[in-house]
């Protein structure tokens, strides 16, 4: 479904991705996980297309389409979604409203009626239920004013009802409780189809443990330097990431630089 | 608008009111002098009282020009305006005394069908009765008999001189006076046109009364009257919307609006200006200089003014309302969008005299591209205003960064009963933002349109709906790719 093949991508001339190979299958999800600068949310800006960003080299296939030859909302259409890690607050636009324009757009692109205002009202009542998220949240302008937790919940709803084949989920745990990761969680497991898969960019283990992967890569400094099952995950919260840097790297002349957090 | 062709093409241009008609015109020579006023005065057969009050307003005019108290403590910056230099009449030949639209000349019949205001019985919108401003005469004023069934009178300022003197003598002028300000003086001194509207006691209005004013005529300007009172118990709604052919010099429409509302009375006012704002450098554009006040001289009377104006090179005006009668109401709801090098000052006055007066502001202004908004209002409470209350709120938008958004509020408070609140708000349309919609599947000038509708709706949904949905529509197109 997803082929990203020697990936290369830039901010204001500063190189941060140097490399990126990974396939994602369809029913399958990979979490990639990596300390704090390591190009982890990078990597999920340039697959959803943030103008900041220039890829310098390589390529991504989206279901067989050149993915990077897509405009942003081309590749949401197609069936990409980003749960953001800082969600977007825009004041004066109401959630509902916001939310069947960008319905109706991907309907549109699939060839499929627009639904009108009832039809819409009714599907994202039922939406809201499965999600648990406030109702009254979604008379409400998009993410103004929404604490932390309602944030990523607001995300969960919109892939409830955008229905993507590929979700991208940039550290969607950040500002849940425990008792709101495990039913975000939940929602996330529902989605999960054959045909649709997941990729998890995340800091800490955590939500792993209820969003279990088919495989983790470790990404440092832009490049991924490791993979493996659900065990690495669990590797890397009893030991951190320093000894993976290690491992990866011929060993230092003098004093090691200390990648990791920083 | 359905294609997308039609955006396309619109986008490229977004003023599409920027022809001109071609029409035999007779204008005044260029310059104002005493000559010029007593001209316009005989070209309109007027009573010996108004040329005096014309003459009047004209020396307070001259002395204010010759002392130099043009007014520039706005926030706008333009050349020194020459008086003399401009035309202060411009009509269609032959003059238009109608009485069928057999005698309107069809070139003009035409352009305000191509404006979207057709004259036609047949064609008419449904519910609205329309007078027609073509420089400085009206041209047809639509429904008047319908209307006059209920004892309405809704005619020209000039016809309303002659049919209704004893009217137009007592109001005009009765709530702004000549001496107001320099562009009233300059008004009184040289109006040639306008609507003139009178709701008799517990008459509510049927129709939507609307003046469509349409500046032709190169180096004219354009100096209306509108004169609005509502008796005793009566209710009108009024809009009006006005265009300008594109020229790369600058035009002055200088215009005044007064209202009055006896006891129990309300009018609504609603304006959608549109007045061509100048190419994307500056260059050209109408200079909106505009006084619009009402008076709710009677108890529990109310008046509302509500506006869009996304067009003009420079906007100057602060429709504003005098709260005389106890328990008086007035609002201010408006949209004020500059983008290319607009610039607008533009806000409120809220005058409260009677006791338990109440008043709210609403200012939304959107600026873009290298556009300048300054909101600019008082609200006053004055000693005998016992529990008068206001509410002011103030949102700006701002997008793009090279625009600018400014609030300046005054509020003189002389009644400790009273109660005042002022809120402001300042939000910028983000690169983010339009990432995140984009995410979800909109395109950027979707997105887009879908934030600026969010941030104007608490006006626009003020409006008579199918002038709502042209309000959102010019917003959309005078800021077509202003982000991404």
């Amino acid at each position: 479904m997803l082929e990203i093949h020697d990936l290369h991508a830039s901010v204001n001339g500063a190189d941060i991705l140097k490399g990126i190979d990974l396939r994602v299958g369809a029913g399958e999800t990979h979490a990639i996980m990596g300390p704090n600068g390591s190009g982890k949310s990078t990597l999920a800006l340039v697959l959803a297309g943030h103008p900041a960003y220039t890829v310098t080299r390589g390529s991504v296939t989206f279901d067989g389409r050149d993915l990077l030859g897509l405009a942003p909302e081309e590749r949401a259409r197609a069936g990409l979604f980003l749960s953001f890690q800082h969600p977007i607050e825009i004041p004066g636009l109401r959630l509902d409203h916001f939310l069947r324009a960008g319905y109706n757009e991907v309907r549109k692109s699939r060839d499929e009626d627009e639904i009108d205002v009832l039809k819409f009202d009714r599907l994202i009542r039922a939406k809201v239920k499965e999600t648990g998220m406030d109702a009254a949240l979604t008379k409400r302008s998009v993410n103004d004013g929404f604490s932390g937790g309602e944030k990523k919940r607001n995300e969960l709803l919109q892939m409830t009802v955008l229905e993507p084949k590929l979700r991208i989920l940039d550290e969607v745990d950040s500002g849940l409780d425990v008792d709101s990761l495990r039913s975000v969680a939940d929602g996330i497991n529902r989605l999960a189809t054959p045909e649709s898969a997941t990729l998890i960019v995340t800091h800490y283990q955590r939500i792993l443990s209820y969003v279990v992967p088919d495989a983790v890569h470790i990404l440092i400094d832009g490049r991924i330097v490791r993979s493996g099952d659900k065990h690495l995950a669990a590797e890397i919260e009893s030991r951190g990431y320093d000894w993976v840097t290690e491992a990866a790297q011929p060993a230092p002349p003098s004093v090691a630089p200390t990648a990791g957090q920083s | 608008m359905t294609s997308k062709e039609t955006v396309r093409e619109l986008a490229a241009q977004p003023y599409k009111y920027g022809w001109t008609t071609d029409v035999e015109e007779e204008t005044a020579p260029p310059g104002l002098s005493e000559e010029i006023v007593r001209w316009i005065s005989a070209k309109k057969e007027e009573p010996e009282w108004l040329l005096e009050w014309r003459l009047r307003a004209f020396r307070h005019f001259m002395k204010l020009l010759e002392d130099q108290q043009n007014p520039t403590w706005a926030n706008i910056s333009h050349p020194p305006i020459d008086f003399q230099a401009m035309s202060y009449y411009a009509a269609p030949k032959p003059k238009l005394e109608l009485e069928s639209l057999d005698q309107v000349d069809a070139e003009i019949l035409r352009t305000y069908e191509k404006l979207g205001i057709p004259l036609q019985e047949q064609k008419r919108l449904a519910g609205v009765a329309v007078d027609a401003i073509f420089d400085s005469v009206s041209v047809m004023t639509t429904a008047k008999e319908t209307l006059a069934k209920q004892g309405i009178i809704f005619s020209s300022v000039s016809e309303a001189v002659r049919e209704h003197p004893e009217l137009v003598k007592k109001y005009l002028g009765s709530v702004v006076p000549y001496s107001d300000n320099f562009y009233a003086a300059l008004n009184s001194a040289v109006f040639s046109d306008g609507s003139f509207v009178y709701i008799p006691p517990g008459v509510r209005c049927p129709l939507e009364i609307s003046t469509y004013f349409r500046i032709n005529a190169e180096g004219s300007g354009q100096f209306e009257r509108t004169l609005i009172i509502a008796d005793r118990g009566s209710y009108v709604s009024y809009l009006e919307g006005c265009s300008a052919p594109m020229r790369d010099t600058n035009q002055l429409h200088a215009a005044v609006v007064e209202l009055v509302t006896m006891d129990d009375a309300e009018i609504k006012y609603a304006t959608i200006q549109n007045w061509y704002p100048g190419d994307a450098d500056g260059k050209g554009g109408i200079y909106n200089f505009v006084t619009k006040r009402g008076k709710c001289a009677g108890r529990n009377s109310k008046i509302s003014w509500t506006q869009v104006e996304t067009g003009s090179a420079i906007t100057w005006k602060y429709p504003s309302v005098l709260l005389q009668g106890d328990n008086s109401v007035g609002e201010f709801y408006s949209v004020a969008l500059v983008n290319g090098r607009q610039q607008a000052d533009t806000g409120t006055k809220m005058i409260h005299i009677g006791k338990n007066t109440s008043s709210t502001i609403i200012s939304k202004g959107i600026s873009a591209g290298h556009g300048n908004n300054t909101y600019r209002g008082l609200v006053k409470i004055l000693p005998k205003a016992t529990g008068a209350r206001n509410i002011t709120r103030c949102d700006s938008l701002l997008i793009g960064d090279q625009c600018g958004a400014h609030t300046v509020p005054y509020i003189e408070v002389e009644n400790p009963s009273s109660s005042v609140e002022h809120e402001a708000s300042t939000t910028k349309v983000s690169e983010e933002q339009v990432f995140y919609a984009q995410q979800r599947g909109l395109s950027a000038d979707a997105a887009q349109s879908l934030i600026i509708n969010g941030f104007v709706r608490d006006v626009v949904k003020r409006l008579p709906l199918e002038f709502a949905v042209e309000a959102n529509r010019l917003l959309e197109l005078n800021l077509e790719g202003a982000v991404g």
